[in-house]
């Protein structure tokens, strides 16, 4: 059983490791917490390989974690113990407490802590909340942007506006040409009405002699006085 | 002075107006799922016998009638016999319950249009649940694309008895369909005219934008070689003829009075003959290549969900067994399957209920019509293409187009025997009789907005239109070459376009077409009678048995293949209604097998 924590003070080695290796035996500990990483579905060709440097950085960012949801400064990161490691990569990790006695953080105060801190872990690392899993622990999906006013009612709004305004428009201008329509055929119509009885000065013209109305004899007599071309 | 009758301003908005009616949502929907289920490519072979048998001559026989007598339905054969006037006002009513239904789907396609303006499409993703933990619950046990139709759009009740309230979203849109349509009907065909143009044309250039998308997505091919490859063993089956001859009835729209009205407005020289022809291959032709781009998408569809049930079992084996990422894919899987079984045997056992057997076959065999193919199949697979909002703005501005187009005939079958008729017309101008029925429709209209809605939808599309309109076409037929006189109807014929029908035509109508029309109603009056009590189909936000109603049969889920869509149990009405039954190895059938006009 691979022991990875190296603890700054050697006095620690022997009990952290003993932890180590009885959490790593029995890994449905309670407190211990399962994590899969998928980086190349994450990051494809600029997949970074995992080696001890990036488990150093986890380590170092769940202590980070436990710092702040704690706020005291207890949490080194010779705390925290990752085991099992496979070639998925997916390990497990649990957090120890060395004030007291070398025992197991329990399970809810890591929760919370990694909850609260779930953006800058992965962040650190690049991945997402479905790359970077930490098994126990849900995450909070966010909700999706929603614009004040729904988008759809604004489209709405702008076609019911243009095809209400065409609706209108053709029925008003048909109104007017329907007025004009009418004022013509009443015009028309008083017009055949004087067509029909043709008066000269008050005298119906079949009543004339068409042939002397034509004829005015003062101005033919003073046409014969040019002489013809 | 005597008004004389509008007409069309030139023959081609005649035609634009026959191919916009013609070509509707039918071609998108019903005939990709018939040439899928009766033998691919090889139904070509019925379509085409049927289309030369029925459908031309018929089409040739409504339009001529149109145009001789030059008034609408009523109109029409009262003067081909005082005693079938009844004929007409059959077609009116017919079309009158057609209007009420149809405009509702143009009110859900301008839903969906007015929602493909944002990102990601509403319908990508599943909604969050309360606690912001994972998805809502109904969302997850079906998919984003069906949560988003059955319980966004529609808001569907578990049955019809549950009428539920108006959804005014629904209610706005279907009142916009209208206001549409009234815009293009308003001025009779001097608007109609003008707006044919328009609806004719933009589905054929968004079917190109699709055609070209869709043969260039990654796994369209699947979808084509599926759809082409002949069964030429369903050409025994009878039902691949019966299907056949009521989809070219029903995709001309005969019996409706649309055409006959549309006819009315042209001048009476006007060669019918030819455009009846070009009418029937353009709808047919439209058919085939609608059903072209609806393999593709298909393919395409299948491909995807198959490549992520591959993906989902990868993903599954290489956590159980904490594998490396990338030791297992697409081409080792089954070898690499063999080897996990043989070297840890319990604990594949244990996983065995999980891993999914992914089949192509399986994603292709999901034949589906209807509204489920427009709304959930399509939008399903647009929202996996890149720029999904252009497509899909695309997509459902065409299902308008095709929409209205329809619409536009409908209405015109309405309004053109109400303006024919002098004691309507001289009292009211055109424009209140319009928005007089387009008023009425659409508060009728309001009941396929309720959350029953669409099951009231179904009833009407299944059942409105079908049977009277094989009477109505029957009669027509039997009255113009019987009662009135093959004679006298070649010499109209021969004043009007100035040559002879051929032996052909008249063969068609006299003998041909009658005896096609009445063994299909026949068989539907026998399929009606056998069946018995009436069914419909209803979607159960809960999957789970629902208690205490007496006889209820609940579906074995795990038969249902992953797109199914309707668990079922039965309605306790001894009435009319109770939910069909599934029959085992009958694919998925969201409208059952009667058409209607759509």
């Amino acid at each position: 059983m691979q022991c990875l924590s190296f603890p700054l003070h050697p006095g620690n080695c022997t009990a952290l490791c003993t932890t180590a290796v009885r959490v790593c035996s029995s890994p449905d500990a309670q407190n211990a917490f399962k994590v899969r990483i998928s980086i190349k579905t994450a990051l494809g060709d600029n997949a970074y390989a995992w080696d001890a440097n990036e488990e150093y950085l986890f380590r170092a960012m769940v202590a980070f974690a436990m710092r702040r949801y704690s706020s005291k400064s207890t949490t080194q990161i010779s705390n925290v113990l990752l085991c099992n490691v496979t070639d998925r990569v997916s390990f497990w990790f649990v957090v120890t407490d060395s004030s007291k006695n070398v025992t197991t953080v329990p399970g809810s105060e890591v929760e919370a802590a990694i909850r609260m801190n779930r953006n800058r872990i992965n962040n650190a690392f690049l991945l997402s909340d479905k790359t970077l899993q930490f098994l126990k622990i849900t995450s909070t999906l966010s909700p999706p942007v929603e614009p004040s006013t729904p988008v759809w009612i604004i489209v709405f709004g702008v076609v019911l506006c243009l095809i209400v305004a065409g609706i209108v428009f053709l029925i008003v201008s048909g109104i007017q040409k329907h007025k004009k329509k009418n004022k013509e055929s009443t015009e028309r119509e008083n017009l055949e009405e004087k067509v029909e009885v043709t008066l000269e000065n008050g005298i119906p013209c079949e009543a004339l002699d068409l042939k002397a109305g034509h004829i005015n004899g003062v101005f033919a007599a003073e046409d014969e006085r040019f002489t013809s071309l | 002075m005597e008004k004389s009758r509008p007409l069309w301003d030139n023959p081609l908005q005649f035609v634009f107006a026959c191919i916009s009616y013609a070509v509707g949502l039918g071609n998108v929907w019903r005939f990709p799922y018939l040439c899928q289920m009766y033998g691919g490519g090889g139904f070509l072979i019925p379509y085409l016998i049927m289309l030369i048998a029925e459908g031309m001559p018929l089409l040739y026989l409504e339009l001529a009638v149109g145009q001789r007598m030059r008034q609408g339905s009523i109109g029409a054969w009262k003067i081909i016999s005082p005693y079938l006037c009844g004929v007409g006002v059959a077609s009116v009513v017919v079309s009158f319950f057609l209007s009420m239904y149809y405009n509702v789907i143009n009110a859900w396609a301008f839903w969906y249009l007015f929602h493909s303006f944002q990102d990601p499409l509403p319908w990508a993703t599943c909604p969050l649940n309360s606690n912001r933990t994972g998805y809502e619950e109904e969302c997850e046990k079906t998919s984003s694309t069906q949560y988003f139709w059955y319980r966004q759009t529609l808001n569907i009740a578990p049955s019809l008895e549950a009428s539920g309230s108006v959804q005014w979203e629904q209610a706005l849109c279907l009142t916009l369909a209208w206001l549409v349509v009234y815009l293009c009907i308003l001025r009779g065909t001097a608007s109609t005219g003008k707006v044919v143009y328009v609806t004719a044309s933009l589905p054929y250039c968004v079917l190109i934008i699709y055609l070209i998308r869709g043969l260039t997505l990654h796994g369209a091919v699947n979808g084509l070689v599926y759809m082409f490859t002949p069964k030429l063993e369903q050409l025994s089956n009878p039902k691949t003829w019966i299907s056949a001859a009521t989809q070219i009835f029903f995709s001309l729209g005969l019996g409706f009075g649309s055409l006959i009205a549309f006819a009315s407005y042209n001048e009476p020289s006007n060669n019918c003959q030819r455009h009846a022809v070009i009418v029937s291959l353009i709808n047919s032709t439209t058919s085939i290549f609608a059903s072209i781009v609806t393999f593709s998408i298909y393919g395409f569809k299948a491909t995807f969900n198959y490549e992520s049930c591959i993906n989902k079992v990868i993903l599954l084996l290489l956590n159980a067994f904490d594998l490396e990422e990338g030791s297992l894919t697409a081409d080792n899987l089954n070898e690499m399957k063999d080897h996990l079984m043989a070297t840890y045997p319990q604990e594949y056992a244990q996983l065995m209920p999980q891993i999914k057997n992914c089949s192509l076959e399986a994603e292709l065999d999901t034949a589906v019509q209807g509204t489920g193919l427009a709304f959930i199949v399509y939008s399903e697979a647009i929202k996996n293409m890149e720029v999904p909002q252009l497509y899909s703005v695309l997509y459902f501005f065409m299902l308008l187009m095709l929409g209205i187009g329809s619409m536009l005939g409908n209405t015109a079958a309405i309004l053109t025997p109400l303006t024919d008729s002098r004691v309507i017309a001289s009292r009211f101008p055109k424009e209140v009789i319009s928005g007089v029925v387009c008023f009425m429709n659409c508060i009728i209209g309001l009941i396929f907005t309720m959350e029953a809605g669409n099951y009231w939808f179904d009833i009407f599309n299944d059942y409105a239109a079908t049977l009277s309109l094989l009477l109505i076409v029957l009669v027509e037929t039997i009255a113009v070459c019987y009662i009135y006189g093959i004679r006298r109807f070649e010499k109209d014929l021969y004043t009007m376009i100035g040559c002879k029908p051929n032996w052909y035509w008249k063969i068609m109508w006299a003998f041909v077409s009658p005896l096609l029309i009445i063994s299909l109603f026949i068989f539907y009056l026998t399929d009606y009678i056998l069946t018995g009590t009436l069914q419909y189909q209803a979607w159960d936000a809960t999957q789970v048995n629902v208690l205490g109603l007496g006889f209820f049969s609940v579906l074995n889920l795990s038969s249902c293949k992953d797109t199914s869509f309707f668990p079922n149990y039965t309605v306790p009405q001894s009435g009319l209604l109770e939910v069909r039954s599934w029959n085992q190895g009958h694919p998925l059938i969201l409208w059952k097998g009667k058409p209607g006009k759509t």
